[in-house]
């Protein structure tokens, strides 16, 4: 009995802590699919408060009503098989709860795997992000700049992140923005955002990858597409050219603060997209976008001579 | 020199430096004692060879209580670590080390054994048979699961513990990015402590399937039988997976093969399927037997039959073919879609209805019965309300759009404690409670073990709620530090405290085992609980042939129609009684089975060729041995019946 006002008392206190201070980063969105997966957890946490609700009050007027020592000595407690109207409803309530849920989590997850509501028409901004132990690259093959550990997009148009990785599986993570992805070796996957709100975001790593997982972070920057144009000038004009030798330096397994370059790394090292992609060998030359072999050679040994080609192959999902 | 470089620990720290010793002390302390006292003989008559299912129960369950130590320190050391930010407690690279073997010593070695422990010593007693079906394979699992686990906990302090995870993800897991021998030990520790597991399936679906007693139909079976059978048969078609997956692991380690690289066709992907196609229904092999402990002491406690016994057992079978088809929501950020994703949600959700099925049903069982709140019956009353929260954070992690941001945080880690701590944990402290005088003929004291299970229950929130909060506020797993401004602080303290309380529960176990063993008294009876289930129909402790007369059973609670409405349990006359004898083979077996193993993580190929051709060597002489047993003759079994007060009726 006492545990059971001990543990109530426990989870008041956790859920007031919780209303009390700032909200955490998952349920303070600053963009229409961070909003939708936060819709999702209040709805899916209300529904669940209400079986938690049911299963604890059951709970404690049963330990109540029925403890040994509020019963007399000679009361013996009868044999019940089983009741089919009572086994109806402890199948059938759940069940409806459990086909709300699922229309809930399938159309949620058709919209956050998708462009981001109310942006379709938009052309999106494609920002490659590629992981190496342990820094996040990220290239803008448009703009032709590629930023390291930072980036800047612009607010109220939808990004789509192209994600893959130079080492182990990591997980592309800005919490205020859209849910992860993992970015892996051996092919492209795409996460679609947007920001609606001004603002630095944190973002990170959050699949372990190592010693120098803790600190796999990123910042977020969402600006107005001004400001962000002006960005882009700004980093033509001042920065360096990213060259071969220099991104196998940045690649060699470590941290590094935040750098910019022009040009992106994708000119000489393509993703693992299209025919480059980990499982999709198809010969150099091909372009027939519908060659299925597999041919299982080593991706190192290609020699890529199509620069900026790939940009246009899609990504296999 | 060089040859013993190899087993230098790559990343060496006071700490390590301090376990060595430790270890290096106790083997030897272990080894003084036992022969000081003489005791060498009757550890080798008595335990070491053994192949009766009831001493094989107990060793599992006393190794399963030393790798919850293990575990646990591990468990402390991250709490502290993360207690507050920027802490230079461990470092990466240490805490790395610890996460692993935390996750891999709790699940494999610590609950698995557990489980399959308080199976060995209660289902054959529960279904009324004299042993396992296959006593000297019994025998062989246990010392396989044993070789494998020691082998884990020496890659501590001999060549370096694997640094991968618990769940060893290619390609950090390759030799490009863990290149210390640590997962190679992983690969052989799980590989050889995996084939005891398969055994002891096929061990147990044909004990239960065979062996019950005149009478007992599969309907009537109790719960925990019900549970075990269930279990077993997972354990038959998820480890084959896990052995495949590992023997991949090992050739792309140790031989140079593509399998899990994501160069030259291998798939980095095809390890994180194999491994939760495996790992998804290891949930359920651990979590199916808790939930039939939980069943046989509910309704003990509540003085009722079990509330809608078939639906029991039609929900655990339906709960066991779901396993298999919900593996996918362990990784549904790797971008296979929308598509398949939801797929996957609706299948684990689902989930959710024959779970509930079983909460319901043990509230009903209580419902107008007779409760008492005995150490077990604590420890089953707090495992609804926690599991079930456990249970819908569970659901939540089930609709994949939100999952994308549940994944990898410490919302995740918080979940899955959640459902084994309560869950697994308690069900199994509850089990040896119940059924400690079963094994040793004393009760274990009240009142520490109240003292315990509230450390344990009060513990567990404070250590395990809180990272609900800070995983939705953005805190990764795995992360062995952070910086102050993140705000993880206090949280992480509490979460600490909440460790150290729970600490403070295990001690009690221990101590309340010891304070037991000197002063509670011996003549309990051989029903102390009141029980129902056939088990109790026998000797506390139980007369190594179990059952003096093969009992004959007419309801899934024998016992109880046998005192409350005089049915018949034992018909037949005393006979002579067939035993297995003992054996050396299975404790030499593992035994070469570790060098086995270690000569492989370590590339010693003539260790390997020695030992293998030992393994061999055993296997060809256990076919031409010719062993048909003894008997216990009728004289015998009647002065072991009268010591324990007389014969059953």
């Amino acid at each position: 009995m006492k545990f059971k006002w001990a543990l109530l008392s426990l989870v008041f206190t956790i859920s007031t802590v919780l209303i009390g201070c700032e909200p955490v980063l998952v349920l303070d969105p600053k963009g229409p699919q961070a909003e939708t997966t936060a819709n999702v957890i209040w709805l899916s946490i209300a529904t669940m408060a209400v079986i938690v609700i049911v299963v604890f009050t059951l709970l404690v007027i049963i330990l109540f009503k029925y403890r040994a020592s509020k019963q007399s000595e000679d009361y013996e407690p009868p044999h019940i098989e089983g009741n089919h109207i009572v086994e109806g409803i402890i199948v059938g309530i759940p069940v409806l709860i459990i086909i709300f849920l699922s229309v809930v989590s399938v159309k949620s997850t058709y919209e956050v795997e998708s462009v981001p509501k109310g942006y379709e028409d938009q052309e999106p901004l494609v920002i490659y992000a590629s992981s190496s132990n342990w820094k996040w690259h990220f290239s803008y093959p448009e703009e032709d700049i590629e930023t390291v550990n930072y980036v800047f997009i612009p607010t109220d148009r939808p990004v789509e992140f192209k994600l893959y990785s130079f080492g182990p599986i990591t997980s592309f993570w800005v919490p205020q923005l859209a849910g992860q992805k993992y970015a892996m070796a051996d092919m492209v996957t795409t996460l679609h955002l947007a920001a609606e709100v001004p603002g630095e975001y944190m973002g990170r790593n959050a699949n372990f990858s190592g010693e120098g997982f803790a600190e796999n972070i990123f910042n977020v920057t969402a600006m107005s597409q001004e400001e962000f144009d002006t960005w882009i000038d700004e980093i033509h004009a001042t920065a360096e050219p990213l060259t071969e030798d220099e991104f196998d330096r940045l690649l060699e397994p470590g941290h590094l603060g935040q750098m910019t370059f022009t040009g992106t790394h994708l000119d000489f090292l393509p993703p693992p997209e299209g025919e480059h992609g980990g499982h999709n060998h198809g010969p150099s030359e091909s372009e027939s976008p519908s060659h299925m072999e597999h041919e299982y050679s080593d991706h190192e040994d290609h020699e890529h001579h199509d620069h900026g080609e790939h940009d246009n192959h899609d990504s296999h999902e | 020199m060089e040859f013993f470089d190899r087993f230098a620990v790559p990343h060496p720290s006071p700490l390590i430096y301090a376990s060595m010793v430790a270890i290096g002390l106790t083997v030897m302390a272990i080894i003084l004692g036992i022969t000081y006292f003489k005791k060498w003989g009757y550890l080798w008559r008595e335990w070491l060879t053994t192949v009766d299912h009831k001493r094989i129960g107990i060793m599992y369950i006393i190794s399963a209580l030393l790798m919850l130590f293990r575990g646990g320190a591990d468990a402390v050391m991250m709490r502290l670590q993360t207690s507050v930010p920027d802490n230079a407690f461990l470092d990466a690279q240490h805490y790395n080390e610890v996460f692993t073997t935390h996750g891999v010593v709790m699940i494999f070695f610590m609950a698995m054994a557990f489980v399959i422990g308080l199976m060995n010593f209660v289902v054959p007693l529960q279904i009324g048979a004299r042993d396992v079906a296959f006593p000297r394979l019994n025998a062989i699992s246990f010392w396989l699961y044993f070789a494998g686990a020691m082998l884990f906990n020496i890659s501590f302090v001999i060549g370096g513990s694997p640094d991968a995870g618990w769940t060893n993800y290619y390609p950090l897991a390759s030799t490009d990015f863990s290149t210390s021998v640590g997962v190679n030990y992983y690969n052989w520790a799980l590989q050889i402590s995996g084939i005891g597991t398969l055994m002891t399936g096929i061990n147990f679906i044909v004990t239960i399937l065979k062996m019950r007693a005149p009478g007992m139909k599969l309907m009537k079976m109790p719960m925990f039988t019900w549970s075990a059978l269930i279990t077993n048969i997972i354990i038959v078609f998820a480890f084959p997976v896990l052995t495949i997956a590992l023997l991949m692991g090992t050739f792309d380690r140790q031989f140079g093969t593509n399998f899990f690289t994501s160069v030259n066709g291998g798939m980095d992907m095809m390890w994180a399927n194999l491994f939760w196609v495996w790992g998804h229904p290891e949930v359920y092999i651990l979590i199916l037997p808790a939930f039939g402990i939980y069943s046989e002491i509910i309704s003990t406690f509540s003085r009722r039959n079990l509330y809608g016994y078939n639906s029991m057992v039609s929900s655990m079978a339906i709960i066991s073919l779901l396993s298999f088809l919900v593996w996918v929501h362990h990784f549904f950020t790797m971008g296979h879609g929308a598509l398949t994703n939801s797929i996957f949600s609706i299948t684990t959700m689902a989930i959710a209805v024959p779970t509930g099925i079983k909460i319901f049903n043990w509230l009903l069982t209580m419902w107008k019965g007779k409760i008492t709140f005995t150490v077990p019956m604590l420890y089953s009353v707090a495992f609804i309300p926690l599991f079930t929260i456990g249970g819908v954070t569970g659901v939540m992690l089930a609709m994949a759009s939100a999952d994308y941001q549940y994944h990898n945080t410490m919302f995740l880690v918080a979940h899955f404690h959640n459902v084994i701590i309560p869950g697994v944990v308690f069900a199994m402290l509850a089990g040896l409670t119940y059924w400690w005088p079963k094994m040793f003929g004393f009760m274990l004291n009240e009142r520490i073990g109240k003292w315990a299970f509230w450390n344990l229950a009060i513990g567990f929130c404070l250590a395990f709620f809180p990272m609900y909060i800070t995983g939705l506020d953005g805190q990764a797993r795995r992360m062995y530090t952070y910086s102050e401004a993140t705000g993880f602080g206090p949280l992480n303290m509490l979460s600490f405290l909440g460790a150290g309380i729970m600490a403070i529960g295990f001690v009690l176990i221990v101590y309340n085992v010891y304070y037991s063993f000197r002063h509670a008294p011996r003549n309990v009876g051989d029903d102390p609980w009141n029980a129902r289930t056939l088990e109790w129909a026998t000797h506390n402790p139980v007369p190594e042939y179990n059952f003096a007369i093969t009992p004959q059973v007419d309801s899934s609670q024998a016992f109880w129609d046998s005192k409350k409405h005089g049915y018949q349990l034992f018909k037949d006359d005393l006979k002579d009684i067939h035993m297995p004898n003992n054996s050396g083979l299975p404790i030499i077996m593992a035994g070469l089975f570790f060098i086995f193993g270690f000569s492989f993580v370590f590339f010693i190929w003539a260790g390997v060729i020695l030992s293998g051709i030992g393994i061999l060597a055993c296997m060809a002489y256990r076919s031409f041995e010719k062993d048909d047993g003894y008997h216990i003759p009728v004289k015998e079994v009647k002065e072991t019946e009268e010591k324990f007060g007389g014969a059953k009726k």
